[in-house]
């Protein structure tokens, strides 16, 4: 960086180097935000095709038929591709970045009071790498060979073999190379930039949140760079880590060194997918506690164990992996420890939903927007967490395994739990990062059919599920007489997904007319107690606050008794 | 951080430096030695990894100053080498205990 | 306002925000190579009794014993660089930076000599699992050399060390935090070395 001599006048920064090449936190986390919204709705449109495909198997695709070729239906490859992309891009390019990327970024240098995060240019660097491993993701359409086409999951020997892979190994080593560059900014940032006062017990929920995900990226990332690596040299150098000896390809022998393992690959993608999971919904609790501390006007239940529940469960994301792979043939030893784990590992979560549940009690609720969507976050992760239970035993897993059900599951926690918690996000700091306000009756214009047309996809998930409808079938489960019964559910969960498609207009139309005409909101429009309310709205480019800034109060510090209004900053002296 | 490196204080790091120096040249000839000696591969593996172990713990407490390092890193170093632990021996026991059909 | 500890340490933490920095960095990398060992592991017990000892047994262990005691060398030369900045010695610093620079050249040039006389061979990656991991292994820690080495050239050209004129401290603190990553890539070797060459 540069010597106390050196003037800061940024009034002369170009075009670029203000919005492009920018190294101010709230420029690159706006920039995260916008590239992973537009992420979540390509892979969103993605997930639409299919759905149709699944509710009306005949019928060419309306409008975009014309892709998939002459009959305008899905071939199985491209409905796998679909799929395997659908996956990728909302996890990778849609959920992490908006909710890491964009809120960690945007707020943490806020919430501790800093002027910035600590590598300002590594900073950019980590949006630009995701940017590249963003493009070159989407590309992949494009190329002759098409898109991936193994599932998110990539799991050898069909990933191998298969179309489409390669370009996706690239674009994961940028991706992962800018994961790694920003989880470690972020944690530098918080241990080393707390503003004066800020000792650990008075950091938000937020924080705390985004300090374990960061450490969950930083290790966890690694192991799947290290097995990408790997498969890219299957692919490319024909080598055969992942490769069994004997292995037939339409019909005949694979010429391959072979001693290979599948399930190496398993081992270490997982390694990290788990953890990833837990990255998914961190942040997504972080937000959560913030905005039910404000509209309840009380301070959160169990700071103190919330807190330590997200750093228990940090830990142990590293040692449930292999429920993911109770169907290997893993011995009883190996599959007694994950299941162990796997149930220890709820109580964590349960811990801290009941405190947000308890922190409700007593509360002078208000039912603004962001609220809303925060409370919707408790049943919807609540279903989501009760039905990885049985996912998490594995004699109940051996049949719900590669089924519907588990669909439902993981939908739950990252659709209406998580990405609720996100829009809860944005409604909520949308007036700090702009200085208007979002208009509250378009926001439950969007709620409401949200909150229904999710339950509507993902509910009758469960059903088709415990019927034994497998996922990743391009017909939807038609050929299986077991799925017959259930299979009409099919066109209502359809019709939920496009109309929820259509209940994000509301959403767009508010952001887009908020920006230009919203109601101008003061510094802190919600009467909030955490640090980034104290700075303008918005924050000063690059120095965030007009004022020094030092903490005196803990985090929630709302309705305290004989105060003078019902919140004290935590700023406030 | 001046305070921490007078002149002496660096004259004395570099004297450490060098032995440390040495020991790493003799650690590496005994090494190459060891792989001669006629014991079973376990065991092989286990003395090779002790004496790696013994070197890469001098290169990192001397060289990169572990031994005189602040909590907070050395506390990040200890959780990062359980997780490598658990990344290294798990998949290795889920190999060995498997259900052979 | 500039973002602080930078150069001085932050009271409570007794960091500067770099060298927090590098070793978060450095213990991404454990998991990294860490993953690496872990497909290593589990190659050698999935291939046949003795597969693996038999294909190690193409490398060829002085070449490795020479690069070793090369890279342990640039290890040492590199902290006497930091050391020299710390006892106000520019030319000095540039002498083991520069000794530091034509080790690494020289243990690369070694990995060369190797790799091609392999090829030579016929044995290439695809030749076996010991092969492949043996390649990837190397191969990636080689990458690392290399980025190192690009770094230390930096550091050692006047564009690199200008900054020892005005902020001294800074430079210095800059040289600490390359000569860490760089023990690392000497760490990571001292465990391949008896791994892929002599088990």
């Amino acid at each position: 960086m540069s010597s106390a001599s050196h003037n800061h006048d940024h009034h002369d920064e170009g075009f670029i180097r203000k919005y492009i090449f920018s190294v101010d936190h709230k420029v690159i986390g706006l920039q995260y935000g916008i590239t992973s919204l537009l992420f979540l709705l390509f892979g969103f449109s993605l997930m639409a095709i299919m759905r149709w495909q699944l509710a009306y198997p005949d019928t060419p695709i309306p409008i975009l038929g014309f892709l998939f070729g002459e009959s305008g239906t899905l071939a199985p490859e491209q409905y796998n591709s679909l799929g395997a992309m659908h996956g990728t891009i909302m996890i990778f390019l849609g959920v992490v970045p908006l909710a890491v990327g964009a809120f960690g970024n945007y707020l943490v240098p806020l919430q501790i009071g800093a002027v910035d995060m600590a590598f300002p240019k590594l900073n950019a660097a980590s949006y630009w790498s995701y940017f590249v491993g963003g493009v070159i993701m989407i590309s992949s359409f494009f190329m002759p060979e098409g898109a991936a086409r193994s599932g998110w999951t990539s799991y050898p020997p069909l990933s191998i073999f298969e179309n489409g892979q390669t370009m996706w190994l690239i674009s994961m080593i940028f991706l992962i190379t800018s994961s790694l560059l920003g989880s470690m900014n972020i944690i530098v940032t918080i241990v080393q930039l707390r503003a004066p006062g800020l000792t650990w017990m008075r950091l938000s929920v937020f924080v705390w949140a985004q300090f374990v995900t960061s450490f969950l990226l930083v290790l966890a990332f690694p192991p799947l760079e290290a097995a990408a690596i790997l498969q890219l040299m299957d692919r490319v150098a024909g080598t055969s880590f992942f490769l069994p000896s004997g292995l037939i390809l339409s019909g005949e022998i694979v010429d391959v060194a072979g001693y290979g393992s599948p399930l190496l690959w398993q081992h270490l993608f997982w390694f990290l997918a788990h953890p990833e999971v837990y990255v998914l919904i961190l942040p997504a609790m972080g937000i959560v506690a913030e905005i039910l501390a404000n509209n309840t006007r009380k301070p959160l239940w169990g700071f103190k164990p919330i807190v330590y529940s997200i750093i228990f469960l940090g830990f142990c994301s590293f040692i449930v992996w292999a429920h993911h792979m109770f169907l290997t043939g893993m011995g009883q030893a190996m599959s007694a420890f994950f299941q162990t784990t796997t149930m220890i590992i709820s109580i964590p979560s349960v811990v801290i939903l009941t405190s947000y549940f308890l922190s409700l009690w007593g509360g002078s609720i208000r039912f603004n927007t962001p609220m809303l969507f925060a409370l919707a976050f408790l049943p919807m992760f609540g279903i989501g967490g009760l039905t990885g239970l049985p996912l998490g035993l594995a004699a109940s897993d051996i049949y719900l395994h590669d089924t519907y059900y588990v669909i439902g599951h993981f939908h739950y926690v990252v659709a209406p739990g998580t990405i609720f918690a996100l829009f809860a996000g944005i409604y909520y700091w949308f007036p700090k990062i702009t200085g208007k306000k979002m208009n509250e009756m378009l926001g439950k214009l969007h709620f409401w059919p949200s909150l229904i047309f999710m339950n509507g996809i993902f509910m009758p998930m469960f059903i088709q599920g415990l019927a034994g409808v497998s996922r990743r079938l391009a017909d939807g489960g038609v050929s299986y007489a077991h799925a017959s019964g259930v299979l009409h559910w099919n066109e209502f969960m359809t019709t939920s997904a496009f109309l929820l498609g259509i209940a994000q207009l509301p959403f767009i139309i508010n952001i887009i007319m908020s920006l230009f005409s919203g109601e101008k909101a003061g510094r802190n429009p919600w009467d909030s107690t955490t640090v980034e309310w104290a700075a303008p709205s918005p924050p000063l480019p690059h120095v965030n606050f007009d004022s020094e800034i030092s903490i005196h109060h803990t985090a929630y510090e709302y309705s305290v008794p004989d105060a003078k209004k019902d919140f004290i900053l935590q700023t406030e002296k | 951080m001046s305070s921490e490196h007078s002149t002496e204080s660096i004259q004395e790091h570099i004297r450490v430096y060098l032995m440390v120096f040495g020991a790493l040249g003799i650690l590496t000839v005994v090494t190459v030695l060891a792989s001669y000696l006629e014991i079973s591969t376990s065991e092989g593996i286990f003395l090779a990894l002790i004496i790696a172990s013994v070197k890469a713990s001098l290169v990192a407490g001397y060289f990169m100053h572990l031994i005189t390092e602040k909590n907070t890193i050395i506390w990040i170093l200890i959780l990062t080498v359980v997780f490598f632990f658990v990344m290294l021996f798990l998949p290795l026991v889920s190999y060995t205990d498997q259900v052979h059909i | 306002m500039e973002v602080p500890y930078i150069v001085e340490e932050r009271e409570d933490t007794g960091l500067i925000n770099s060298k927090l920095g590098i070793w978060i960095f450095l213990a991404s990398e454990i998991m990294l190579f860490g993953g690496l060992f872990s497909a290593y592991i589990f190659l050698r017990l999935a291939a046949p009794p003795g597969d693996f000892a038999r294909w190690a047994s193409e490398l060829s262990v002085p070449l490795a014993t020479v690069n070793t005691l090369v890279l342990i060398s640039s290890s040492v030369s590199m902290v006497m660089a930091w050391a020299s900045l710390k006892l106000n010695d520019l030319s000095k610093y540039k002498m083991y930076m520069g000794i530091t620079l034509l080790c690494s050249l020289i243990f690369l040039v070694i990995k060369y000599f190797e790799y091609t006389g392999k090829f030579h061979h016929d044995i290439y990656p695809s030749s076996s699992t010991f092969m492949a991991i043996y390649f990837t292994l190397t191969g990636l820690h080689g990458i690392h050399i290399i980025g190192g080495m690009i770094v230390m050239i930096y550091f050692w050209l006047p564009i690199g060390y200008k900054m020892w004129e005005t902020q001294p401290e800074h430079f210095a603190n800059r040289v600490e935090v390359l000569g860490l990553y760089w023990h690392f890539v000497d760490l990571v070797w001292i465990f391949l070395f008896p791994v892929l060459y002599l088990l």
